[in-house]
Parts: C-alpha cells; sequence; structure tokens
C-alpha cells in the first residue's frame, strides 16, 4: 500500500528537551563521540490506491499548516513509499 | 455575564473553570469543541488537560475545532479569552499567542504551588491586580517549556506581553521565566499555571497563615466579569 | 503462539473437537494443570476447541480465579455482623465495593495489583494498572474521582531500581494526570526483599448517587451485548495466565511476552461517554474488560444475571485483522467496556457513542439459557455453560507449612542492639532515619501527579489520608488511606496484617473522619511454596478477625501471588486500605502544624518495642523478634476521641505515630509547615518506663500526636480522661527557632532535617 512520509525535525535553533535527555543518557553509556541528538517525527499518510501529485501537494500542504507547527518545527522531507 | 467553557475531548479542569466562573459570580457555559457557535458569550475559557491526549502535539488538534476557529474570529474582534495551560497551547497552536510550548526540560511533569509576579495588570483578565504583584497559582504540567525566537522574544518584552512571570523557581525551562503572554490588544491571554485551582477557600494552595486559603486565582475571573460590566 | 504452530487448515470448532477427541492440546503451556484439563472435558463431554481452551486457562489462572486464595477470602464475607454491613451497598464479588455514605450518596473503591508487568515494562505496566482500576470503577456506574498507589522497590541504591521506579511513576503519572485523576496519596517503600519482585498496586475512588450504581450482569432476554471502546489487539495475549501463575527465573532470560500498552485519552473519552449512558439510562449492564479480556466479559455478564449469550466474535472491531478467533477471546487490549443494553435502546446508545467518537460493535446478544456460545462466522467455536468458566473454576487447598525460620526468627529479638550511649549518638541515629530512603521526602515521586484537578482534594500527601469532598454543596467527603508492613507481617503474617489495619484506620481517624470500610491488595509470594501459604492464611485470618473486631467490612480487594524470585519470596505485604466519611471537609486536620507556641500532645502507652522498627533495619540492618503488640480496642478510643475532639474544633493538627516511631513522626509534624518545635521526653520515659532509644524510636501502636490551640488545653485533656485514652504534654510548636529541640537529646536546625530529608529521592 502506497505511502507519503513526512519527516519533522525541531527547528534547529530551538530546544529539544528529549534529543538533550537522550544525549546525555548515550553518553552515560560511553558514546562520547555523539555531539548532540536531535528528536523528530515520522509521519505515514497511508492510501489505499495510488498516490498522485495532488495527493503530494496536499500532503506538503497539510505537513507545514497542521502535521507541524512553523513556529517550532520544520518538515525537513515529504516523500512517497510503497 | 456569560463565560464559556469549551469542553475538548480530553478536557480536564472544564468544571473547575465553570466553578471558578461561578464563584467570581458570572455565569458559566459549557460550550462543546465540534460547534461553531459560542452561544453568544462573553468571554470564553480554553480550559486545562490533555486535549486528543496532546497527541501531535499538545493542543494542535484542538486547534483546529469549530469552536476554536471561531475563538480566533471573535478575538480578533476584541472577545476575551483566557487559555489555561492545555488552553494556552491551543492559543499557540491556533497563531492567537506567538512562541511555542515543550516539554518541561527536566523531562517530568510537576504539580506545585507556583509563586508568580503579575507584569501586565491592564489585560482583560489581570486588571483586578496590582502592577508586579506577587501570587501562589498552583501548576501542573509536563509541557509547558515556552520557546520563541530571539526576535519574538524581544518584541513581548518591549511591548510588555508578558502578562506573568515564574518567581523563586522556573518549574519548566521556559524562556525569560515566562508563565503567561498576552496579544497587542490585551484581551487574549494564555497561562500555564491553574488560576481556576485558587479560587475557593480550602482547596487552594497553601499560605502561611493557613492551609489551603489562597485564592489569588479569583481575581482573574473577576477582572473579566469587572471589564464586560464597564465596556 | 502455539496455534500458529499446529493451526489447522479452518478454525478449531465445536465440530471439530467433539470429532477428533484425542487431538493433542497445549493446556500446559496455557498454565492449566493436568486435573484441570481433565475436569474442563468431563463438564463439556468432549475435548475443548482451542477457543474454549483459550477462555478456560485464562479464566481458571491465578489470577483471575482466586483458586489458591478462595478459601481464606471466604472469611471475609463470613466474619461479618449485621451492624456491619449496615453501610455496605454492594460487597465483595463484584468490580468494587460500594459504600452508603449518607445524602444519597455512595462511594466505591478499590485497590488492585499489577506486579508482574510492572517488572517487565514499568511505565506500561504501571499506567495500565491505573487503567485498569479505574474502569472498575467505572464499571459500578460511579464518576472516577481519585487514585493512590502503593509502591514497593528493591533497594535504594540498586541499579535496577531506578529503571524499574522511574518508569513506574511516571507510567502513573501519565495515565492518572492524563485521566484528571487527582493523585491523593499512597506508599512508596524501598527494600532488598522487592529487588525482582516490585509491588504496584493502584487503588481507584468514584462517587455515584445511589440510584446510579451498576451491576455486571445481563439479566433480559434479548438485550443487545456490546463491545465498546478502543480496537481489540494483541496486547497481553496470555499476559494473565502465563506472567502471572509462574514467578521469575533469576537465570533465565527475560520474558518478553505482550505487555499491555495503555491510551488513557481513550480512557478520558470512554469515562464521559460511559456516565452519559449511564446517566441517560441506555444501559441496563456494564463490565469492563481486564484481565482476560472478551473471554471474562462476555462469561461473567451471563453468568452473574443467570443467563446466557449468544456472540458473534467477528464482529469485534479489530486493530490487528490477523489475529485468530483465541487471540481475540484472551486480548487484554486496554479501554474497553462491554454494555448490555435493551433493543429500544440502542439508537439512543448508538447517538450518545457517535458524540464522543467511541467505536462500538454489536457482538450479539442475551438468551434465556444456560449457555455461552461464541460463533465465527458461521462456525461455532465456543459451547459452554458461562458459570464453569466464570466462577466454577478450581478450588485449591493449597498445602500449608509452619515455616522452619519462623521459630529462630521470632526468638531474634532487638534487644541485643547497641543502644545508642549519648546525646551525639541519638542525634546521628535521628538523622540517619529520616534520611533513610523509606522515611525520607517522597516529594520527587508526589510532585508528579496532579493533585488539584477537579477541585475537590480536602487532604493529600504528605498528609496522613487522602480526603475528597464528594458533595460541594454540604462538604461530605471521604478519607482513605493504605498501608501494608511486610516487615512486621514477615515476623508474625496474623499480627501484621492487623497491625496493617490498625495503621490505616488510624491514619484515616487522624483527619477527623470516621473509618467505614475496608479493601485489600494481598501479595504474597509462590502458593505453591507451603510457608506462604502458610503466611497467606494467618494474614487473611488476622486481618479478617481484626476487621470484625473494629467494625468494618472488606467490601472487595485483589491477590496477587507468585511474587518471587526462584526460591526467594517477598515478605508477606497485605495492603490495607481504609476508607471513612466526614460530614464536612472543611473539618479536616492536616499531619503538621502550622501555629506557634500550640501544646503538643502524644496520645497513647508507650512501650520498649524495637523489633522490626525502621531503627533496627536503618540502623543495625536487623530484622528479627515480634512486632509491636495490638490493642485494637485502644485503636477504637483513639479515633473516637479524635473524632469527637475535632467535631468541637479542639485540634489544630494530628499525626500517627508508625515506622520511626515518635522522632520521625515529630519531624514529619514540623516539616509539614516548616515550623519547628521543643519537645521534652523526661516525663514520657518515667511514666512508660523506657530509655531515650525506646522514647524516640520504639513503633508501638495506638498513637498519635496533636496539637491543641492553649485555649482549648483544658477542654481537651478532659476530653481524654473521660474517653480514658493516656495523654501527656510533650512539647510545644516554636515558629521562631526553626528548629526541632528534643530536650536533652538533640537540637536539630530545620533547615538541616530538611536537607537531608529531601536528599535521597531526588532524580
Amino acid at each position: 500500500m502506497p505511502k507519503i512520509i513526512v519527516e519533522i525535525m525541531p527547528k534547529q535553533d530551538l530546544l529539544d528537551p528529549p534529543g538533550k535527555a537522550v544525549a546525555g543518557a548515550l553518553h552515560r553509556f560511553g558514546l562520547k563521540e555523539i555531539s548532540a541528538v536531535r528528536i523528530g517525527k515520522r509521519i505515514e499518510l497511508h492510501y489505499d490506491r495510488p498516490i498522485t501529485e495532488k495527493d503530494i501537494e496536499s500532503a506538503k500542504e497539510q505537513a507545514k499548516s497542521f502535521l507541524s507547527n512553523d513556529v517550532i518545527e520544520d518538515v525537513v522531507k515529504v516523500s512517497v513509499e510503497d | 455575564m456569560r463565560i464559556g467553557v469549551i469542553t475538548y475531548p480530553g478536557s480536564l479542569d472544564d468544571r473547575d473553570a465553570q466553578r471558578a466562573i461561578k464563584l467570581a459570580g458570572g455565569t458559566p457555559v459549557p460550550l462543546w469543541h465540534a460547534d461553531s457557535s459560542l452561544k453568544k458569550v462573553d468571554a470564553v475559557v480554553l480550559p486545562g488537560g490533555f486535549s486528543y491526549g496532546d497527541y501531535l502535539r499538545c493542543g494542535a488538534i484542538a486547534a483546529q475545532a469549530p469552536a476554536t476557529k471561531e475563538v480566533v474570529k471573535l478575538a480578533n474582534q476584541g472577545l476575551p479569552v483566557l487559555g489555561i495551560c492545555n488552553g494556552f497551547q491551543v492559543l499557540v497552536e491556533a497563531h492567537l499567542l506567538p512562541g511555542g510550548l515543550i516539554r518541561n526540560e527536566h523531562q517530568h511533569f510537576i504539580c506545585r504551588d507556583q509563586k508568580l509576579r503579575v507584569e501586565n495588570n491592564q489585560t482583560a483578565w489581570t486588571n483586578l491586580f496590582e502592577k508586579d504583584q506577587e501570587i501562589t497559582i498552583p501548576l501542573k504540567n509536563g509541557e509547558g517549556g515556552y520557546i520563541a525566537t530571539p526576535d519574538t522574544l524581544k518584541m513581548l518584552e518591549e511591548e510588555n506581553r508578558v502578562v506573568f512571570r515564574y518567581l523563586e523557581l522556573n518549574p519548566n525551562g521556559s524562556m525569560n521565566d515566562i508563565a503567561g503572554l498576552t496579544n497587542e490588544r490585551g484581551n487574549v491571554v494564555g497561562l500555564m499555571p491553574h488560576p481556576e485551582h485558587a479560587v475557593e477557600p480550602g482547596f487552594g494552595p497553601d499560605r502561611p497563615e493557613a492551609m489551603r486559603s489562597g485564592i489569588d486565582g479569583l481575581s482573574f475571573f473577576q477582572s473579566v466579569l469587572k471589564q464586560l460590566v464597564s465596556s | 503462539m502455539f496455534w500458529k504452530k499446529e493451526k489447522p487448515s479452518g478454525v478449531d470448532t465445536v465440530l471439530n473437537a467433539s470429532q477428533d477427541p484425542n487431538k493433542e492440546q497445549p493446556w500446559k503451556e496455557l498454565g492449566l494443570k493436568e486435573d484441570e484439563y481433565q475436569k474442563i472435558k468431563s463438564i463439556l463431554g468432549r475435548r475443548p476447541t482451542s477457543s474454549e481452551l483459550a477462555m478456560y486457562s485464562v479464566m481458571w489462572s491465578e489470577h483471575c480465579s482466586y483458586k489458591s486464595s478462595k478459601i481464606y477470602l471466604r472469611q471475609f464475607g463470613e466474619k461479618v455482623t449485621p451492624e456491619m454491613k449496615k453501610h455496605l451497598m454492594v460487597g465483595m464479588g463484584e468490580n468494587a465495593g460500594v459504600v452508603d455514605i449518607g445524602e444519597g450518596l455512595a462511594v466505591t473503591f478499590k485497590v488492585e495489583s499489577h506486579n508482574h508487568p510492572s517488572y517487565i515494562e514499568p511505565f506500561q505496566g504501571a499506567a495500565t494498572g491505573v487503567g485498569g482500576i479505574v474502569r472498575d470503577i467505572l464499571a459500578m456506574g460511579a464518576r472516577p474521582v481519585a487514585v493512590m498507589d502503593q509502591l514497593r522497590f528493591g533497594a535504594a541504591n540498586h541499579p535496577d531500581t531506578a529503571r524499574v521506579m522511574n518508569g513506574v511513576v511516571s507510567g502513573i503519572s501519565f495515565y492518572g494526570n492524563c485521566l484528571g485523576l487527582p493523585n491523593i496519596g499512597g506508599e512508596t517503600v524501598f527494600d532488598s526483599v522487592y529487588q525482582g519482585n516490585p509491588l504496584v498496586n493502584a487503588l481507584g475512588i468514584g462517587a455515584l448517587k445511589h440510584e446510579d450504581l451498576k451491576l455486571a450482569k445481563a439479566s433480559n432476554k434479548g438485550d443487545l451485548v456490546i463491545l465498546f471502546g478502543a480496537r481489540t489487539g494483541a496486547d497481553g495475549i496470555g499476559g494473565v495466565s502465563v506472567l502471572a501463575s509462574e514467578s521469575f527465573d533469576s537465570t533465565g532470560p527475560t520474558k518478553r511476552p505482550a505487555v499491555q500498552v495503555g491510551d488513557p485519552f481513550a480512557e478520558k473519552v470512554l469515562i464521559e461517554c460511559c456516565l452519559e449512558l449511564f446517566h441517560s439510562g441506555t444501559v441496563a449492564g456494564i463490565q469492563d474488560l481486564g484481565g482476560a479480556g472478551i473471554s471474562c466479559a462476555t462469561s461473567e455478564l451471563a453468568s452473574n444475571g443467570g443467563m446466557g449469550m449468544k456472540v458473534q466474535l467477528k464482529n469485534v472491531l479489530l486493530r490487528d485483522e490477523k489475529l485468530t478467533p483465541e487471540e481475540i477471546l484472551m486480548s487484554e487490549s486496554q479501554e474497553r467496556m462491554c454494555a448490555i443494553v435493551p433493543k429500544k435502546k440502542l439508537k439512543d446508545f448508538q447517538k450518545i457513542v457517535e458524540k464522543w467518537e467511541v467505536e462500538y460493535s454489536v457482538l450479539g446478544e442475551v438468551i434465556a439459557e444456560d449457555r455461552l456460545y461464541i460463533n465465527w462466522g458461521k462456525e461455532e467455536i465456543v459451547n459452554v455453560p458461562p458459570r464453569t468458566v466464570a466462577h466454577d473454576g478450581p478450588v485449591y487447598e493449597r498445602p500449608v507449612a509452619y515455616p522452619k525460620y519462623q521459630d529462630a526468627l521470632n526468638a531474634d529479638s532487638s534487644k541485643k542492639l547497641k543502644r545508642a550511649e549519648n546525646e551525639t549518638e541519638l542525634a546521628t541515629q535521628i538523622m540517619q532515619l529520616i534520611a533513610s530512603p523509606n522515611q525520607a521526602d517522597k516529594s520527587w515521586v508526589t510532585s508528579q501527579y496532579d493533585k488539584f484537578v477537579m477541585g475537590n482534594t480536602a487532604l493529600a500527601m504528605p498528609d496522613d489520608a487522602g480526603m475528597i469532598r464528594i458533595n460541594e454543596e454540604t462538604g461530605l467527603g471521604v478519607a482513605l488511606s493504605t498501608d501494608a508492613n511486610g516487615k512486621y507481617c514477615y515476623l508474625d503474617p496474623y499480627e501484621g496484617a492487623r497491625l496493617a489495619l490498625a495503621e490505616s484506620y488510624r491514619n484515616v481517624a487522624v483527619t477527623g473522619a470516621v473509618p467505614r470500610a475496608v479493601t485489600n491488595c494481598l501479595n504474597f509470594g509462590s502458593p505453591e511454596n507451603p510457608e506462604v501459604m502458610w503466611q497467606f492464611k494467618q494474614a487473611t485470618a488476622g486481618l479478617a478477625d481484626a476487621c470484625k473486631e473494629l467494625g468494618i467490612p472488606v467490601t472487595g480487594g485483589n491477590v496477587s501471588f507468585y511474587n518471587q524470585t526462584g526460591d526467594q519470596a517477598i515478605y508477606p505485604t497485605p495492603v490495607v486500605g481504609v476508607l471513612g466519611v466526614i460530614d464536612n471537609v472543611a473539618r479536616r486536620i492536616p499531619s503538621g502544624w502550622q501555629d506557634d507556641g500550640n501544646n503538643i500532645y502524644l496520645l497513647g502507652t508507650n512501650y520498649d518495642e524495637l523489633d522490626g522498627s525502621a531503627w533496627a533495619k536503618d540502623i543495625h540492618d536487623h530484622l528479627g523478634g515480634k512486632p509491636p503488640k495490638l490493642d485494637l480496642n485502644k485503636e477504637r478510643k483513639l479515633a473516637e476521641l479524635i473524632h469527637g475532639a475535632s467535631i468541637q474544633g479542639l485540634i489544630e493538627s494530628a499525626h500517627d505515630l508508625s515506622e520511626g516511631g515518635l522522632a520521625v513522626a515529630v519531624i514529619e509534624a514540623s516539616l509539614r509547615f516548616n515550623v519547628g518545635c521543643r519537645i521534652w521526653l523526661g516525663e514520657l520515659m518515667e511514666r512508660d518506663n523506657l530509655d531515650k532509644t525506646a522514647a524516640l524510636f520504639s513503633e508501638s501502636q495506638s498513637r498519635v500526636i496533636v496539637t491543641v490551640g492553649r485555649e482549648d488545653d483544658v477542654k481537651f485533656q478532659a476530653l481524654c480522661e473521660a474517653r480514658g485514652v493516656p495523654v501527656l504534654r510533650i512539647g510545644v510548636t516554636d515558629k521562631e527557632s526553626n528548629a526541632i529541640d528534643i530536650k536533652d537529646i538533640a537540637k536539630l536546625e530545620l533547615s538541616q532535617i530538611k536537607s537531608a530529608w529531601q536528599t535521597p529521592l531526588v532524580a
């Protein structure tokens, strides 16, 4: 079943507390070479028919206006997967 | 004076907000998220809770509700709106207030009696406070960290749009210790702490004089009633 | 999954079962014993289908059928006087007990365990524990109004304790807060005995008008059986029988069966939806789905109503279309309820669930036959008498043996332990005790819980009991406390259970409420261990006898067995919850003093009783001897005195003495509002013949410290004398000093104590 994948990350300069906490944990496991961790979201939109250009446009719209909050997040990628 | 309280699926402190309105002398009007009619209320409260389970982002789905869209429309015409905790998150998602609210810095939910300073007493919801008055309001949230770009922060400070600031302890890592904001016009106010939990003697925060006697929250609701009556 | 290995081309039907009687079935892997399997065959007159086998295996597991405990739990229903049943609207056997509190109102409450899942997956285990107990409360027709939790973890400094504790507390916080239920109290205890077997008990309280009471029964032919709430998925399949009926093997690989995952938002919506359904008169009976899911709901609803049911299993809304019928029957997906709805009310039902966007499906209907038929499409896969599944499970009389270690343990008294010889040592020991994880500040835990939501919390931690206002107009409310002392129970399970009841009773009494009913969660090791079984037998007898003596009935509860790793069982830990009623919460009494210059009185008699005490454990790492003696008559008199004094407004604060004795009680009362005190123990030591160590740390029962305003002194003392409760002035509150000054023993700065007290449990 085809799907559109939307990937969202917190904006570069803003605080990411979960990312910070995970980085701390990884450091405690000895992985000090990891300089930072940022945690985002991957959203899958499932379709039960082939995906059209219009679907992609619409998904991009929704990604920007609803699936992400463009004050604090960036949509980094919108792609199609089978 | 009729003050609406919107219930979204997952709203929790809606009945507490209704109680607060009643104790302040107003008439609470329950509103349903799916109705675009706000029943001609004179003001609206967006209550605390976990609307839609905080899914996607806190307040994100509630911000798209028909009732919320109507609130945005009427707020832009001057309707007094108070967003408490999750309600503040909805106001931010609906772009009635700037910035964003993210997970508490220390990663935990925290429930405590919080000291605040009222820095703007010109809003619809704070006109009964003295400038820089210190109040104690219960705080309880997991995603209360206020963030904004440096430009936004500068603007908020310069335009005196920070209504409440955390004192003694910043419970969630909010930038500039911001606990609550207002819009340009002063009719829309959003804050993380819960004034509706400091309205009834015996059930509010502790005070040195007596246990659970704090009722600083009542002034929020009395302020809006005062403003409505005089206008 | 077992069936996937040997699944036939189709589903195992009743027809198949009668046609190939000798088919090999995995009854052992499903947790059944040989004789139980044979019993099922004789009930049905053929071998069970795999669906029926699944149903019986889950419903007859220890967790669901109480097979090892039934013969002892009967005492709670038998050792009861008519007077005790006066306020009891619903007793044991239902989802939760219901107690009349006056003004046409009732309260339902119950405590339950979710121990094993919380060791495997602490966050979800604890979260779904909260979800489960709240649904039980909801199923009585009540609005859930508060929760409490009783947590027991391993040693505080053990690395695995942090994993479990962080997960559990976050899980409870996550679920309870999202449901909008204030957490008003509980316990957090650390002891290495719980290392591999943490205990996570959750208590729920609900309020209802008398006429709103609902029961889990299907009584009318033709009524519809409707499953609603979350969709059914692969959650916790086999969880009940696989997890709870087996102890953890400390050397084996970590067990990771499917654990349940909770969605509190779905449950919050379900609560509001259900309450609307109840109040609209749409629902004739209601059951929540917990352990054993659909198997349990259908068989219990039918059996309780003395009727039968016809069910089409394909109507169940699934999250995962690949689930087999057996898996659907065993699934423990959360946030589901089953309603019995008269046909003519279906439209009303649909309107309300659609408003709340809650999914539902009609599974079947109630029939006037003593039979539960379940079809999978056109094929019949279950055909059983519902009673045999839901109620007529096996009843065991497990062997009982007096423990071999018991006599030596009881002879090993704390009297041999070295006592402090000077003031410096005493002060050090006081500080050591208050800084020990068990006595330390639990704010790290409790500040993660919302205690304000709903605006009716009159008392919460750190006060001795939680108190909720039930009627906003009159102030009528209830107080609840839960207590257990595993160490006392290990020393003497009979006395230990009585002591747990006494402590809980006392904690309720000190808030000004009158104790009225009891719930319990009995956490024990393996019932296959005769010594554990002896502990269980003793504890249940002790609790039942004590309830009768105090005149308050057990309204319901829970048993959790198999809390052991290899041979190491936990201490017998019966958690006892007491519910009390207060006519007006405005009269509530906090556990610490706020005013300056008030007299501090010690009520009760003090003995040199340090066996099983916090002092023995924390200072000397010793556990032995016999627990403190208990005279329930004294407890009752004490409770009645406090109630009487409270009605007259004489008591400013009241705090019971328990672990850590007088020293810890005084410190806790001072730290409540950060007001110091001056204490003198000379008179006490003389009157009761105690040395300094005993005066400070003894854990004698039936004792409370209270503060009384100077103007009420005379009245208060007279009241004590009239009621025959020993009273002794031992101190005065002192705001200026910012210290706790115990004459000739220690002067401790409040800031210093507070700092030590808060250190152990900081994230």
